[in-house]
């Protein structure tokens, strides 16, 4: 992966530092909707390495999300709080072993195939925690207490407290973004895009095309668990809705409006998702319409998403190159 | 006697009732460039399929350097030194073709899930996807997007790939279709290289080079073997006349 072009890391800047400085002048409302978002963001990127980076367009992400959400809130105690440091790994890796095992399965389809057989484990996962009473069936949930951050003792901070919980998303989010950025540029990462730009020679040059595609699914999972994790603690609660296909549809379709394959776009995506879904939902009951309406506008006349609006502005009148071409082929 | 690296044994393979290849048996040897001939329709690329692992055999045997890999997967006969080049350019083609080559060559890294290494800083993937190109005839080409490459610098490629990987038996499904004379020349000349220490099969439509370079030929016919032997052989059978040659110089007048 080459370096990003100078503007959009100037872009980049300037986003994270509005982001940093954004608690200081605003209400724990918005506040907490940007924390969502990032949380949001957070699951779009994850996303984002199956679709944009290895070609596996998963229709079940939510099953991941959910799972580690669920257990964060099954693994703490009822009456006390439980520690951070033991129940985010802890959820993560749950969530990451049910990737595995559910893309040993899932990774033998693909296509269509691939993405009705994801949507259908995740159904499946959804009805798991809808009809027995493992986590409280249809009515969800409560995670009591929040996990608290100790170190020997003394509490680092507190997840319960808006603005310390906006910057541990915010790190969280900027961490997830470094550490996709360095997997992609490690030959397990250079071979995840080599299946997606051609599965058939990556098999043909000798790697086991399967065994790359499940650490992918698996690694996607257990970032998509990050995500599920900081919402249960967000909310303080969870029901099957998390799991369920809209939430599995919303994310994807954050990645498709930001640009998949980019990273940052999914993040724009995130963003522009939620923030569209706050201001029609308050201006229309039908708002879902108007919703799906831009959403198929921006699909029509920017295929590439919000991400492929900077490449726009900076090739103006220039020819467009053949690789772009080449690439969605 | 050479080494017999890779050998077919009554391979057979049907699509419906159709036998593309029928009880094929064919020996690849060390410092030897065997070269298939046939009409199209032959069953000359599916016999390379077979060979390659691309599809499973209906019947017969593979063999590997005396071992049966008849089952194994094609990635697994990639990496224990079976190369292959496809006969319709089969490239990444938003990569480079340094990268195109480099990932090529990183298939053979001893420890690929390292995700804290940075692809690019592993210099013996590097110099070996590097060799590959320069022995291709892309030195300094490496920076183009393979997109954007020219037609015959993409089979070029196409070979790099190949070579990138260091595979013991080569085989070549018409590498020097659609390459310019100057090219062709080039990698006639690479081929001729290569076979003195690979195993190479060459499929190939171009007379002129598959009997220039060739030590043993074979033609095949509605997927079945022909003829076997050395050119003069070839040239002098009554049999490959009538059903290839013969005809062959027919369609293209």
């Amino acid at each position: 992966m080459t370096p990003l072009p100078k503007t959009l890391q100037a872009t980049f800047l300037a986003s994270a530092l509005a982001i940093a400085l954004f608690p200081l002048a605003n209400s724990p409302f918005y506040i907490e909707l940007v924390t969502k978002i990032m949380i949001m963001a957070i699951f779009a990127m994850s996303l984002d390495l199956l679709v944009g980076y290895t070609g596996l367009v998963s229709f079940g992400h939510a099953a991941y999300f959910g799972i580690a959400a669920y257990a964060v809130v099954l693994i703490s105690p009822k009456y006390e709080a439980a520690s951070l440091w033991l129940t985010l790994p802890a959820s993560v890796l749950i969530a990451a072993a049910s990737a595995f095992v559910i893309g040993l399965f899932v990774l033998r389809t693909k296509g269509i195939y691939f993405i009705m057989v994801t949507l259908a484990f995740a159904q499946m996962v959804y009805f798991l925690f809808h009809d027995t009473g493992l986590g409280g069936g249809s009515d969800g949930t409560y995670l009591n207490f929040k996990p608290e951050a100790k170190l020997a003792g003394y509490t680092l901070f507190d997840l319960g407290n808006t603005r310390h919980f906006y910057y541990f998303v915010f790190a969280l989010m900027l961490l997830v973004y470094l550490f996709l950025r360095r997997l992609l540029q490690s030959p397990l990462g250079r071979a995840f895009i080599g299946i997606k730009v051609n599965e058939h020679r990556m098999w043909s040059l000798g790697y086991p095309v399967l065994r790359y595609k499940l650490a992918s699914f698996t690694i996607a999972g257990g970032l998509g668990g990050l995500a599920g994790y900081l919402a249960a603690c967000q909310f303080g609660f969870v029901n099957p809705e998390i799991l369920s296909w809209h939430q599995s549809g919303n994310v994807l379709l954050m990645v498709i409006l930001g640009g998949m394959g980019t990273l940052y776009g999914p993040i724009a995506g995130a963003f522009a998702f939620v923030m569209m879904q706050e201001y029609f939902s308050a201006l229309t009951k039908h708002w879902q319409l108007l919703m799906g309406g831009l959403i198929v506008l921006v699909v029509l006349f920017f295929p590439g998403g919000l991400a492929s609006l900077a490449d726009r502005f900076k090739t103006r009148g220039v020819k467009k190159p053949v690789v772009a071409e080449a690439k969605h082929g | 006697m050479a080494e017999a690296l890779l050998s077919a044994a009554g391979a057979t393979r049907h699509f419906g009732g159709l036998a593309a290849v029928n009880n094929v048996s064919i020996e690849l040897q060390r410092g030897q460039l065997h070269a298939v001939l046939g009409p199209n329709g032959a069953g000359k690329s599916t016999l390379i399929n077979l060979l390659s692992g691309d599809l499973p055999l209906s019947a017969g045997t593979i063999r590997y350097k005396g071992r049966d890999i008849s089952a194994l997967s094609m990635d697994r006969r990639s990496r224990m030194g079976v190369g292959r080049s496809y006969q319709k350019t089969n490239i990444f083609p938003s990569f480079t073709a340094f990268e195109n080559c480099r990932l090529a060559a990183q298939s053979r890294d001893a420890r690929p899930f390292n995700i804290f290494a940075n692809a690019l800083h592993n210099r013996a993937v590097s110099a070996a996807a590097e060799r590959a190109l320069e022995q291709a005839g892309l030195a300094g080409r490496g920076e183009i997007v393979a997109a954007t490459l020219s037609h015959g610098e993409q089979r070029q490629l196409e070979i790099a790939m190949v070579l990138a990987t260091d595979p013991d038996v080569l085989l070549l499904d018409e590498p020097l279709a659609g390459m310019g004379a100057e090219e062709s020349a080039r990698m006639v000349e690479l081929l001729r290289k290569l076979a003195a220490d690979h195993a190479v099969m060459l499929v190939e439509h171009d007379m002129d080079a598959v009997f220039a370079v060739a030590d043993r030929i074979t033609v095949m016919a509605n997927g079945q073997v022909l003829e076997s032997g050395l050119p003069e052989q070839i040239r002098a059978s009554a049999a490959v006349k009538q059903v290839y040659l013969g005809e062959d110089e027919e369609r293209h007048v």
